[in-house]
């Protein structure tokens, strides 16, 4: 285990210059969420129209691995069709289990499968996925797979 | 303070941690135990186990014995004048809660609790549902700027409407150790009861609970090198008698009847149900073992390492300080420049330094130093100047690894 594997170069890249840091005009949904065992919070909010994420902001306070997956989870989701959204939501989950099993479709990503490694940073890393998971499919348990 | 021989008590210690020497500074949210104390559990169930109080067999009478003896030793370790006093509990928080369940019936909306925002959780949600129940007004001390209680200001929020007081001895988070004796004095002027929460305080410096004159005194087993599991309620004899139990069942009752039932005297009629026997015992063992060290001893060591790490770390560029700078007891609460204390914690990690990162329980002490989560080492009996050299090294390593200023 280096610290490497974990502080990827992607990694704080997005945590110094977060992307899509900000809120939106006029989002459909907003999930507001605050993680227990740090205090971390994100509200994620959301643009969708005609099944399509069109837009996606995140502000909020946290560790680097919780910020930079927020950034790099909004860039994944933008523009893509909330099935696909939910699709990488699930690949996500699983990817920090250890379970990457397409490298491609993760794209930038691929960056925080190293975290998997650090059992008590999944958490951070799964953070905002948690508050798209409560926006996009409210009704499903978190490891519905 | 021969700290060599007392690691050598500690087997935990001598261990690596990704390949570097472990530096357990995280003792405020759970001692090591020495041998002496997994030594005397070991005697116990290989030996000795029996339930308490029921047997008429040679084991059951040891169990009782050993039991009783540790309540014993716990009293006359905090200054308490019976063994009477001394309510086993699972932890600081049962301790609260029972207090919370038991005692404020007799509270109602004209009535005032007053606590301080440096409350650890657990003696803070406890008495916010006691408000909400009883429907009478919480309170809450003011603070300097430094995180001192401003006893200027402090009779101004006591009055007799005042019914409890309840307020750490020592904070987890700002190490400042607070005029418990004074603060239950003024108290007690109002007619208040008082209830010092101890987790903080017994395991560093020798407390008179006779001396402070509270009324309840609490206090955990694992933050004083005993197991998890066994926890303390003192409390004045008076105090205690007016504690309606909230277990009911075996163990706490005199006569039972198809109708109705009559309680044992104090203690038993608070410790419902068979209790953690070993718990206790070890508890008594951590007793025997501090006190052959010596509690000034351990003060002092503790004092001196403190202080040592407030001067390591104030003189390090980026570091904020949370708290006085002077009367810690046994931690200090910093963040290193805007480096989030989760990321520090795993670098730390990596060099084999134990901290602890986050809210620390005190999410509103957290709303008041303005951050969101702090780091936090440490100290106790078997921790060096050398440990803190490591700790402020790996620090230096977490700056440069982040690139902050
Ligand atoms: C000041 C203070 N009070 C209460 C507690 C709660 O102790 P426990 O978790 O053993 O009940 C702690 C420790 O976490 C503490 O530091």
């Amino acid at each position: 285990m280096a610290l490497d594997d974990l502080y990827r170069e992607v990694i704080m890249d997005h945590y110094r210059s977060p992307r899509n840091y900000g809120s939106l005009d006029n989002p459909t949904h907003t999930i507001s969420l605050t993680n227990p065992f740090c205090g971390d919070e994100i509200i994620l909010e959301l643009q969708v129209s005609d099944g399509v994420v069109s837009a996606a902001k995140f502000t909020g306070r946290g560790c680097s691995i919780s910020q930079a997956s927020a950034s790099l989870m909004t860039e994944a989701i933008i523009g893509k069709p909330v099935d696909d959204a939910v699709a990488m939501m699930r690949g996500f989950r699983r990817m920090m289990r250890g379970q990457l099993e397409n490298e491609e479709e993760m794209g930038d990503l691929v960056a925080l499968a190293g975290v998997g490694k650090f059992p008590v940073r999944v958490k951070c890393a799964v953070f905002p996925w948690e508050a798209l998971r409560q926006a996009l499919t409210p009704e499903q348990l978190p490891d519905d797979d | 303070m021969d700290t060599a021989a007392i690691r050598s008590d500690f087997p935990i210690l001598h261990q690596t941690v990704n390949g570097k020497p472990l530096a357990y500074l995280d003792s405020a949210a759970t001692a090591q135990k020495p041998r002496q104390v997994l030594d005397a559990l070991n005697q116990y169930y290989l030996h000795d186990n029996a339930n308490v109080h029921r047997a008429v067999h040679a084991l059951g009478e040891r169990a009782t014995l050993a039991y009783e003896g540790a309540r014993a030793k716990t009293a006359r370790f905090i200054g308490a004048p019976h063994a009477r006093q001394i309510v086993f509990t699972r932890n600081t928080t049962e301790a609260v809660n029972l207090v919370a369940y038991s005692w404020t019936d007799r509270l109602t909306p004209d009535d005032e609790i007053l606590i301080t925002p440096m409350e650890h959780h657990s003696n803070m949600v406890p008495w916010q549902q006691t408000a909400l129940r009883q429907g009478c007004r919480l309170r809450y001390m003011p603070l300097r700027p430094d995180g001192n209680i401003d006893m200027q200001k402090l009779p101004e929020y006591l009055s007799p409407r005042t019914k409890l007081v309840a307020l750490t001895h020592v904070s987890n988070v700002l190490g400042v150790t607070n005029p418990v004796a004074e603060i239950t004095a003024l108290a007690h002027q109002v007619g208040a009861r008082v209830l010092i929460d101890g987790a903080q305080g017994v395991p560093h410096f020798k407390v008179d609970v006779t001396a402070i004159d509270c009324d309840f005194y609490v206090f955990s087993g694992h933050k004083m090198c005993a197991p998890t599991g066994i926890g303390v309620l003192y409390g004045k004899l008076e105090a205690l008698e007016e504690l309606t139990p909230f277990l009911y069942g075996g163990e706490m009752i005199a006569t039972v009847s198809l109708e109705a039932s009559t309680w044992k005297e104090l203690p038993w009629r608070l410790e419902a149900g068979t209790p953690n026997i070993s718990g206790a015992i070890g508890l008594g063992a951590a007793v025997d073992y501090l006190e052959s060290i010596g509690m000034d001893a351990i003060k002092a060591h503790g004092d001196a390492l403190t202080a040592y790490a407030l001067e390591v770390l104030s003189a390090m560029p980026g570091v904020t300080i949370y708290g006085p700078l002077t009367g810690r007891t046994g931690l200090v609460t910093f963040n290193l420049a805007d480096i989030h204390p989760h990321d520090v914690s795993t670098v730390l990690d990596q060099e084999g330094v134990a901290i602890r990162a986050g809210h620390h329980c005190c999410q509103p002490l957290m709303r008041w130093l303005d951050v969101p989560a702090t780091v936090r080492a440490s100290f106790y009996l078997y921790n060096t100047a050398a440990e803190v050299d490591m700790l402020a090294q790996a620090l230096e390593r977490t700056r440069e690894f982040f690139g902050a200023r």
